[in-house]
């Protein structure tokens, strides 16, 4: 099953090499990883969507609880939660299809951020199957270049993953 | 009180109460030698090779229960310390390494004797730090004592960039008494509701047992294991890493388990209802084939850390908490529980397993013409009278050593469990006997590895640190012959080495004693003659039969009910008992 894991761990520097050396040494899988400071800039939240049995993710939860500069973590697969990832595109257009692709847009609740005459860069936030159903709304060849930031997560209701 | 880092290093060192430092200089760290220098409260032993200071100082941890403490250069330094952070990584073992690195302004250049010391050892440590500025130094170096001895101990390395130690760079300092870690807590007393349930699984057994580990070793929970263990009645068996932890000579102790366990241990496990694991981590040594591993027990198991708890049998009862809280809970919780062990199971459980002694796995030929490895254990253990501190290296000769040499208190067997590193033996026996002046230290070795740290010798010699070095000397890698004679027909492929050391010219050679030991008959008295010698390293190098092998056996992907025994003397197979 997926899980989606919100660590909140010492912002030094090579806390994230323990957490990735720790997937790669045991042979975790990860499927992405996203980091980036808190509200408190000693601390960094990462969110690391991976996957495995119960057992596996039993271990891995322990594992990074382990790892000294973390301080805390939740898996949010385990309650109500909201996931979100951020999607940049480059598409192709041009005088024929730029209406179609705005429309496209729209339904997805995009915004088109940067035009040239050949161009759009879209941005685009949501559920991950959501971001996907957007790529694959177009023919190949119409896009240049996907980016995605990989999925972030927060819990439902007032409680929060803090110290 | 404003010190440079290098200064400020010892003083820390001082303020912990370190004894020692095993340690080799380097440019990276010639501030830090000259501080200490400057001082003769922490004694620096001046290894060989920095593999030997880095199990020096896990073997001192071992035997003492203080941590080690090591200062090796950067670049080679540092690397050639790898494998003794590791082995002592995989068996738990409390340890401090101050590595030097460049400075600072060059890292990440390929500077001089560079390498990414944080980096290459980080799988390797419990943790590690890069020192970033002289004012963090005092507060860093308690940090790392603080989480090498707390918790699961392990090894923690501080990397310490050369301009930190700066001598024209001095700032206030200060030891602080106490840190605290806000992302590291770890548990100490056991779940109450979980240890009476424990009690209650335990006390309704029919066939319990108890398995316990390092981890009793390692928290001080021997006497209350022994405690526990005498209040029930019940049969224990211990890991590798365990031994000590009972005391060997009691009724009660039916052996190590695992792959060269007892025919009993074994077979008590897989029979066994109820298991009470007591810091011990269900390694594979241990387990054999997961799948038929004590296919009818509940287990309960008690653990400091969580992540050795189901991670590769899943428990029913888990503890998480120290050994020795939890043990004193348990002791009240029986004392004053109604249930009482059922007499009637446990007498037929202890004559089930008494029928299991009885095949007395551990016999061998006492009457062959050549020295067998075992017979030269037993003598060992009798003329030290159970007493010593026995280290040892990798192979055959320590499964010997372990099944052979009683063990009744805990941190007098010293050996690689976990890494199982060929070499740890002599410098191990170093660091013990530099604890304990006083003591018998002796290490069981074979020809192959103790030519893997043998330049510790000079160190032994330097430090007036004499040990007793048995050899046993089968002219073989014997545990690789082994398995190449179960599993490859025989095919000895490099397992045997065409040139082997005149070992008596070589203890001469670096200021020691050697004997060559041919006979059975001369085994007992070359043994008295080198304890007697006090104050000399002896050599003693016993030339054993070259065919011996180690039973017990379970071989790789084995069910416990699935032992290799030894061949009855007149018999042409292995007895299969199954
Ligand atoms: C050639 C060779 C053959 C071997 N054959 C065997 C064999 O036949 N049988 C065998 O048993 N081993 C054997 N081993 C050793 C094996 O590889 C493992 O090292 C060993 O089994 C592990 O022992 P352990 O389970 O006691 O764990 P350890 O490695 O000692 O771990 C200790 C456990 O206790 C926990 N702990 C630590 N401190 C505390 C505390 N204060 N409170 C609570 N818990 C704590 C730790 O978290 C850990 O889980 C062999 C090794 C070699 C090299
Ligand atoms: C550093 C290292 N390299 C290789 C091994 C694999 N290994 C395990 S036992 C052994 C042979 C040991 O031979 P010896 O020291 O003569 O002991 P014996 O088994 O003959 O008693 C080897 C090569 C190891 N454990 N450690
Ligand atoms: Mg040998």
């Amino acid at each position: 099953m997926r899980h989606i894991i919100s660590i909140l761990i010492e912002n030094e520097s090579g806390a994230l090499s323990r957490v990735s050396g720790l997937f790669s040494a045991r042979g975790y899988n990860i499927e992405s990883l996203t980091v980036a400071p808190t509200e408190d800039p000693s601390l960094s939240r990462m969110t690391l969507v991976t996957s495995g049995s119960d057992e596996i993710i039993e271990q891995i939860t322990k594992q990074l609880n382990k790892l000294i500069d973390v301080v805390k973590l939740i898996d949010l697969a385990e309650s109500a939660h909201i996931e979100r990832e951020l999607m940049l595109v480059k598409i192709k257009t041009n005088h024929d299809t730029r209406e179609e692709v705005k429309r496209m847009v729209d339904i997805f609740r995009g915004k088109i951020i940067d035009v040239t005459p050949h161009s759009f860069v879209v941005e685009m936030t949501g559920q991950p199957n959501k971001l996907d159903a957007f790529i694959h709304g177009f023919e190949e060849g119409c896009i240049i270049e996907v980016v995605r930031s990989g999925p972030t997560g927060i819990s439902r209701g007032e409680k929060g993953l803090h110290l | 009180m404003e010190l440079s880092g290098g200064h400020i290093l010892v003083q820390c060192l001082k303020d912990e109460g370190v004894e020692f430092i095993f340690g080799y200089p380097g440019g990276s760290v010639l501030h830090i030698y000259d501080a200490i220098f400057h001082q003769d409260e922490v004694k620096h032993i001046l290894v060989r090779h920095e593999q030997g200071a880095t199990h020096s100082a896990d073997a001192y941890a071992r035997a003492t229960g203080k941590p080690g403490v090591v200062l090796v250069t950067s670049g080679p330094g540092a690397t050639n310390a790898v494998t003794g952070i590791a082995t002592a990584y995989m068996d738990s073992i409390p340890m401090v390494i101050i590595s030097g690195q460049v400075p600072s302004p060059v890292i990440g250049s390929d500077a001089f004797q560079e390498v990414d010391t944080v980096g290459i050892t980080r799988p390797c440590v419990k943790h590690n730090f890069l020192v970033k500025d002289v004012n963090d130094l005092a507060e860093t170096i308690k940090k790392a004592f603080y989480v090498a001895t707390t918790g699961r101990p392990g090894p923690v390395l501080v990397d310490v960039p050369k301009d930190i130690t700066d001598p024209n760079i001095k700032v206030p300092y200060k030891y602080p008494k106490k840190v605290s870690m806000r992302s590291y807590n770890p548990v100490v007393t056991g779940h109450k509701g979980q240890i009476k349930r424990a009690v209650e699984m335990l006390l309704t057994a029919q066939r319990p047992i108890i398995y316990s580990g390092g981890g009793v070793i390692l928290g001080e929970g021997h006497k209350e294991l022994t405690e526990l263990t005498q209040l029930l009645g019940y049969p224990i068996t211990n890991t590798l890493m365990g031994l000590g932890g009972y005391p060997a000579t009691d009724k009660q102790f039916i052996g190590m388990l695992g792959m060269h366990g007892t025919y009993e241990a074994n077979l008590a496990m897989h029979e066994s209802d109820v298991i009470l694991a007591v810091g011990a981590r269900f390694d594979d040594r241990v387990t054999g084939k997961l799948t038929e591993f004590c296919p009818y027990a509940k287990i309960i198991h008690i653990d400091v850390d969580p992540a050795s708890i189901s991670k590769t049998v899943k428990v029913d009862v888990p503890i998480v908490g120290e050994v020795k809280p939890v043990l004193e809970q348990m002791i009240e919780l029986v004392k004053d529980s109604k249930i009482k062990p059922s007499k009637a199971a446990l007498e037929s459980w202890w004559k089930l397993i008494q029928s299991w002694r009885d095949v007395n796995c551990l016999e061998y030929d006492r009457n062959s013409s050549i020295i067998k490895p075992q017979y030269v254990v037993e003598q060992l253990y009798q003329v030290t009278k159970g007493d010593a501190y026995i280290t040892s290296d990798v192979g055959q000769h320590q499964m010997y050593a372990a099944q052979y040499y009683h063990f009744d208190k805990p941190r007098r067997w010293i050996n690689s469990g976990g890494l199982g590193t060929m070499g740890f033996g002599l410098p191990a026996a170093i660091g013990v006997k530099l604890a304990f002046p006083d003591a018998d230290v002796a290490c069981i070795t074979g020809e192959a590895s103790i030519q893997m740290c043998i330049q510790e010798l000079s160190t032994a010699l330097q430090y007036n640190a004499p040990v007793k070095i048995i050899n046993l000397n089968n002219r073989y890698m014997g545990m690789v012959r082994q398995w190449q004679e179960f599993s490859y027909q025989s095919r000895y492929s490099q397992s045997y080495m065409d040139t082997i050391p005149d070992f008596v010219k070589l203890a001469e050679a670096y200021g020691h004693v050697g004997i060559q030991v041919e006979k059975p008959e001369d085994v007992r008295g070359a043994l008295e003659h080198a304890f007697s010698l006090k104050d000399r390293t002896v050599f003693l190098d016993f030339l054993t039969d070259r065919t011996e092998n180690v039973y017990p056996m379970i071989e790789a992907g084995k069910g416990h009910h699935d032992m290799k025994l030894r061949v009855a003397p007149g018999t042409p197979v292995d007895r299969e008992l199954s």
